[in-house]
């Protein structure tokens, strides 16, 4: 590794002890002798096995269920369904004030995606929960589905999530985000040139090695250990205690040690059912998904959409940029509200544009629903961002790292969303990616700095 | 019902177990283990057979007899077996290559059974207690066969004679978007005398690449000369489609392919 | 449900139980014997997780069913460190920050011991190929292919 101290200089101290050394890991003794505690390497006697029914069907009304052949089975302990959840109806961000309610722990009347969770079967030994759970009976009437978010948007679609009564996050601001900054269309009047591009990706899953998971155990005074890979903790033990209606002081959490996470495990999901059921056997409880449930039914990255038109000068300054983004929450919200705002502060990209349009939209369709991953509202973002500006510096001629020098924001520049850029450091790293790649660029852009005079 | 193991010392006494509903046959424990460990839940008892004489590689006059519990990994050491050793070499990462049997191979249904594609090329037969079949007998009627395999016997090829490509997405090691093997004889001057062509991943099992083993009767392996038989590689495949790779994905990408292992 | 006895060596200490018929060598090793670092991460032979050392060869725990093993040498992780002094493989892992969660390292030990046990000397294309049933998904190939390639030198320092 190399240290180059020669940028900011004159504003950073040099008393670094850390940077730059190698320091070990704390917890790689742990790893390497293979002593590293995960949830799932602690077992408990009597410990029950915690097997979900998953609906076959993308959107789907559940005229019954009968579960009690399954009940019956060799093995079984306790078959849960919707009426055995104190809180059937949340979702995760309610902590922070962004409802409504819009999941169900176990499905009550409908299903609103393939693999969504019914019925939960307690028994002795993971065998007998997946043979008892082969036996619950559930009779569907199909509904038509929707899974494209174009489609759903369109008038007519079939309706998604009734706790939403349309297709699409109905924020503060209306119908989607919105950032207005300058007028966008005077920009593009002006313009030597526009470009309009579309871009989109699929969902994408973490597929984290351990797989989502949590072992709970009942301590004989009302209170539950819950033995957890969550990414979020107390965000968890908070949600866990409104869908259980228990006080927080009855639910102790453990876990820290995650087998991989990457934003696939911030989701509330395993624990609550889990810790209900710990309740209602007085047994320890172990629910682990299998691989395939990791992929299937674990929440991936939204897919996404990302309509871009810029407006740009001969000279290489982007005039007016609108941007309009779709974020595919699939069925339920989780965190897609928010992934689908932050794309809103974030399409200007790293980039000081005088007259900005954004407007993103969190789209409900069928489909698994989605959630946090690494960058969440922004990576897929930045991909069409910079394809974006790779195909605008060739439509005017210019080499592409020398038309992102000439766009780049810097110190005291007012960004879209009215935040003011301070600690910009772009045009250095620009700058040293262009030594280091060998890919020169004007001297007039090795000199620039990303202070501003005044600034 | 809980999972069991029956264990036998003969081949004879595991068929009659085997008869029995809900019971499969344990080789390497590559499919029925992950099967069980998957929640499949239609096998509720699991037959193996101890008999030393299935793990047996038996090498004379150019042909082998390959034990139907010859693991992946002992095929790809084995001095003798040099020809055949790439396509045991696909076939998972080490582990696997570890436990993966000749015999489950052959029953592997696609995206796996890379060594089979082999087996098919080379035109071996497939043995069971009381009977040996060649082996496009065998897959036609795997589906319900209930006799062990025991084993499978192969002519070894000669230098030169035969290719195997398999092709994944991942690198060193992934699941086959598909695999091609190739048993080539040609004259002195380089023209296919006779061929035999097997593909996996282009039906549910491996199957012969038959008007592309017909076209190239004749040809030197040249890109001009093999582009006729190319052409016809998508004549009667159903390619799969899975998590890799879809149907449409395979029956484009299997020409291209198919080219870079003939042409020279 | 039908219990049968397995009995084998388990990191050099004999070890005796009762399972139920058709338990696999990664459910007996962690859940009735207590080693827990085999790891459950596919459970279908995809990750390498569960691997195991079983007669000199790596195995997939999940996938070996424990009745199988009677009288075996099974080796895991946590049987490594001698004494609790680190083995040269377990040393360089740490060095060489072949750590990241964790979840996927004892599998990855495991598979490059037998590497290492029988080519004390591999090239980079040894390691890669060695490792090539073990899945890292925090994607930390590269440190880990050092840390076998370190091992192999110290181990090979030692030896001279």
């Amino acid at each position: 590794m190399e240290l180059r101290k020669d940028y900011f200089a004159d504003v950073r101290k040099d008393g670094l002890h850390e940077i730059g050394q190698p320091r070990p890991r704390l917890d790689s003794p742990g790893h390497v002798t293979g002593k590293t505690a995960y949830f799932a390497d602690r077992n408990f006697p009597g410990m029950l096995h915690l097997k979900m029914v998953r609906s076959p069907h993308h959107h789907a009304r559940i005229r019954s269920i009968d579960t009690s052949e399954a009940e019956k089975h060799p093995g079984v302990v306790r078959v849960l369904t919707a009426r055995d959840v104190p809180h059937n109806v949340y979702t995760i961000l309610i902590l922070i004030q962004v409802g409504p309610e819009d999941e169900t722990v176990l499905a009550d009347g409908k299903v609103r995606w393939k693999g969504e969770a019914v019925v939960a079967v307690l028994a002795e030994t993971e065998r007998a929960a997946q043979e008892a759970a082969a036996k619950v009976k559930v009779d569907y009437e199909v509904l038509p589905a929707v899974f494209d978010m174009e489609g759903a948007l369109k008038p007519g679609a079939p309706l998604v999530n009734e706790y939403h009564g349309q297709n699409y996050y109905h924020y503060d601001s209306g119908e989607c985000r919105k950032v207005r900054f300058g007028d966008v269309e005077a920009g593009f009047a002006r313009a030597d040139h526009i470009l309009e591009q579309s871009y989109q990706s699929s969902p994408i899953e973490h597929a984290p090695t351990e797989t989502t998971g949590c072992v709970v155990t009942p301590e004989g005074n009302d209170r539950f250990t819950c033995y957890t890979n969550t990414q979020a903790m107390f965000f968890t033990l908070d949600n866990a205690s409104i869908i259980l209606q228990m006080p927080g002081s009855k639910l102790h959490f453990v876990g820290g040690t995650v087998g991989g996470g990457f934003g696939g495990k911030v989701d509330v999901i395993v624990e609550p059912i889990a810790i209900l059921s710990a309740k209602l056997t007085g047994r320890p409880v172990s629910f682990i998904y299998s691989r395939e449930e990791e992929m299937q039914i674990s929440s991936p990255r939204a897919a996404e959409k990302v309509v871009i038109k810029d407006g740009v000068m001969k000279d290489g300054r982007i005039v007016a940029r609108k941007v309009t983004g779709y974020t595919d929450a699939g069925a339920y919200s989780r965190h897609s509200p928010y992934g689908a705002q932050k794309g809103a502060a974030h399409y200007p990209g790293p980039y000081t544009i005088p007259n900005v349009w954004i407007d993103t939209y969190c789209v409900y369709t069928n489909r698994t629903p989605s959630s946090a991953m690494r960058g969440f509202g922004v990576t897929i973002g930045d991909f069409a961002l910079e394809v974006q500006m790779d195909k605008l510096a060739r439509l005017i001629g210019m080499d592409p790292l020398e038309f992102r020098f000439i766009n780049a924001y810097r110190d005291g520049d007012m960004k879209a969303h009215r935040q003011r850029t301070e600690g910009a450091a772009l045009i250095e790293c620009m700058q040293e990616a262009s030594r280091a790649a060998n890919w020169p660029v004007a001297e007039k852009y090795m000199a620039m700095s990303s202070y501003r005079k005044g600034a | 019902m809980s999972l069991a193991l029956q264990t036998f010392s003969s081949v004879k006494d595991a068929n009659a177990a085997l008869q029995a509903a809900g019971t499969r046959y344990l080789g390497g424990g590559t499919l029925v283990v992950r099967a069980a460990n998957e929640g499949d839940v239609s096998v509720s008892s699991l037959v193996r057979v101890t008999d030393p004489g299935l793990s047996r590689i038996a090498v004379s006059g150019g042909k082998v007899r390959l034990g139907a519990a010859v693991t992946m990994a002992a095929i790809a050491r084995h001095p003798e077996l040099a020809a055949l050793a790439p396509a045991a070499r696909a076939v998972g990462g080490p582990a696997i290559r570890n436990m993966a049997t000749v015999g489950g191979n052959l029953f592997a249904p696609a995206p796996y059974g890379d060594f089979a594609v082999a087996l098919l090329a080379l035109g071996a037969t497939v043995v069971t207690e009381d009977s040996e079949m060649p082996i496009e007998a065998f897959f036609a009627a795997r589906d319900g066969s209930r006799a062990i395999v025991t084993g499978a016997n192969v002519a070894l090829p000669g230098t030169d004679c035969f290719r195997f490509l398999k092709v994944s997405r991942v690198k060193p090691k992934g699941v086959s978007v598909l695999s091609i093997a190739a048993l080539l004889q040609r004259a002195p001057d380089g023209t296919v005398t006779s061929t035999r062509i097997a593909m996996g991943c282009m039906a549910d099992r491996p199957i012969r690449a038959l008007a592309t083993e017909k076209a190239l009767l004749g040809c030197k392996l040249t890109p001009r000369e093999i582009a006729p038989a190319l052409a016809v590689a998508g004549e009667g495949i159903a390619p799969i489609t899975d998590p890799i790779a879809s149907a449409w994905y395979r029956a484009e990408v299997l020409p291209v392919y198919l080219g870079r292992l003939l042409s020279n | 449900m039908a219990k049968v006895p397995v009995q084998f060596t388990l990191n050099g200490s004999e070890k005796a139980e009762f399972v139920e018929s058709g338990t696999t060598l990664l459910h007996a090793l962690r859940d009735k014997i207590g080693d827990t670092s085999p790891k459950g991460g596919c459970h279908q032979g995809t990750c390498g997780a569960c691997s195991v050392i079983v007669d000199g060869e790596l195995r997939l725990s999940c996938l070996t069913l424990a009745e199988t093993c009677s009288d075996a040498d099974i080796r895991t992780t946590a049987g490594l460190a001698e004494g609790g002094v680190l083995q040269p493989l377990q040393r360089a892992f740490l060095d060489a920050f072949a750590t990241q969660c964790g979840f996927c390292t004892p599998g990855m030990i495991m598979a490059a011991k037998v590497l290492l046990d029988r080519t004390p000397n591999p090239s980079r294309e040894d390691v890669v190929e060695a490792l090539s049933g073990n899945i890292c998904r925090c994607t930390g190939y590269e440190p880990i292919i050092q840390a076998v390639l370190t091992a192999a030198r110290a181990n090979s320092q030692n030896a001279a």
